[in-house]
């Protein structure tokens, strides 16, 4: 049964305060429910260079009571499938290895490790929090940032190329278990990382993680900016067991009864998008409609 | 005995958990929350600031205590209490009178 309230959530925090990661941070408030719907003391993170790296802190310090272990950019898939054999090896069968990498580490160098592992069936969590942007280094584009947003690498004519469909790419791989999340959405994150947890198998999570700094949005529309994703249809939260494909959430009541907003109400609060032209404005809107039809077509098959 | 001859000749760098690895991250702040406590609903069943605070420093019980060694003065908690019951205030450390 889905989790109702703040109140039933894990009281006991697994990231120690006065961490390194910007104020208001996507990222980090990701991190900590996931880690309240895990098994810490049963847990091996695998973390690829990125912000993640950063709230993981500088030696000899870390805040994060987690097991974790820093790996090259390109290897979070590859890293985390030895740590999951090593475990089997030694009969470790109780823990849980989560991958946890930034769109950079996961959409772009990370993917061949990836979809390695993922071949292999190698039973790890993979989480990737998308902040849409290679954030750590200063906002660089990535393949998941959304077309029409300035980034240091796109800074004249705003990216062109709409986000590749990462999720298509990794169904591709007919894993057990693929879902989406948003921290704005705390208590359907923690239900996700918990059936994660309990499925055997490669798993991929997608969360939606804003970024103030790099979007440019004030610190305190955090949670404003992930619901006005997840309303606009930029970001839809779904789930897809062994195939089967279910809206969730948020989604399901815009599903179900509601009306999507519009891109131009998602994107006004945001610096990043201030040189999109309205050419680009119909075609990202053009793009999340036809996605969202999709997702709704998908679903309604499914639930009858 | 090559199990013990590894373990020795292999350096290890491991980090310990422990609170302020960045420091006292309250210092960041140039606005603090001020949590009006007969506002608050008093509620386990709203919880909201705590679920939302991206830094885990507002205390799950009733009143409700923030650790402002370490909040950074996002403004998240008062933006999303339906009761409007946090305040940001100018200032890393407000005085009673300006918190009141
Ligand atoms: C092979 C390699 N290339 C470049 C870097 C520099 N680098 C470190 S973090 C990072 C960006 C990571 O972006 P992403 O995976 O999206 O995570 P985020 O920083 O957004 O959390 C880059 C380019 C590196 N560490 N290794
Ligand atoms: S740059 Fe963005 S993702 Fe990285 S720590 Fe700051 S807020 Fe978090
Ligand atoms: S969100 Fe507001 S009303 Fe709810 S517990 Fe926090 S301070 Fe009290
Ligand atoms: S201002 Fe931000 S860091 Fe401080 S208590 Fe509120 S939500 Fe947490």
């Amino acid at each position: 049964m889905a989790t109702s309230a703040a109140k039933l959530l894990p009281k006991e925090e697994f990231i120690l305060p006065g961490t390194r990661s910007c104020a208001a941070c996507g990222l980090m408030l990701t991190y900590r429910h996931a880690l309240k719907a895990l098994d810490p003391g049963k847990t091996i993170v695998a973390v690829p260079a990125s912000c993640m790296t950063v709230l993981h802190g500088v030696y000899p310090i870390t805040p994060v009571k987690v097991i974790c272990i820093n790996n090259p950019f390109g290897a979070t898939g590859a890293a985390a499938s030895g740590i999951a054999a090593g475990l089997k090896a030694l009969g470790n069968d109780d823990y849980t290895v989560l991958a946890f990498a930034g769109d950079g580490g996961t959409y772009d160098i990370g993917i061949q490790a990836l979809s390695g592992a993922f071949e292999r069936g190698a039973n790890f969590l993979y989480i990737c929090y998308d902040n849409e942007g290679y954030m750590n280094t200063g906002t660089q584009r990535s393949s998941a940032s959304p077309a029409g947003a300035i980034t240091s690498t796109t800074p004249v004519l705003a990216k062109l190329q709409h986000k590749k469909n990462m999720i298509g790419i990794v169904e591709a791989h007919r894993i057990p278990y693929i879902a989406t999340a948003s921290p704005a959405f705390p208590l359907d994150l923690y239900d996700k990382v918990k059936t994660a947890k309990d499925t055997y198998g490669p798993r991929y999570m997608e969360v939606h993680a804003p970024c103030p700094p790099g979007w440019g949005f004030p610190n305190k529309d955090l949670i404003k900016m992930g619901k006005l994703a997840v309303d606009s249809g930029i970001h839809v939260l779904f789930e897809i067991k062994d195939g089967v494909f279910k809206l969730t959430s948020r989604s399901l009541s815009l599903a179900e009864k509601g009306k999507k907003k519009t891109i131009s109400e998602y994107i006004k609060g945001q610096t990043r998008f201030k040189k999109i032209s309205q050419d680009q404005i119909n075609s990202l809107q053009e793009f999340v409609d036809q996605r969202w039809n999709e997702f709704l077509e998908r679903h309604h098959r499914n639930s009858f | 005995m090559k199990n013990e001859q590894t373990k020795e000749s292999t350096i290890r760098a491991i980090s310990r958990p422990s609170k302020g690895e960045a420091g006292k991250t309250g210092d960041w702040r140039s606005q603090t929350p001020v949590i009006d406590q007969e506002k608050c609903s008093q509620k386990e069943s709203c919880l909201l600031c705590w679920l939302y605070c991206p830094d885990g420093v507002i205390s799950r019980e009733f009143p409700l205590e923030i650790d402002l060694e370490y909040c950074k003065g996002c403004g998240i908690c008062a933006q999303e209490c339906p009761r409007k019951a946090i305040r940001m205030v100018d200032g890393r450390n407000p005085s009673e009178k300006n918190a009141s």
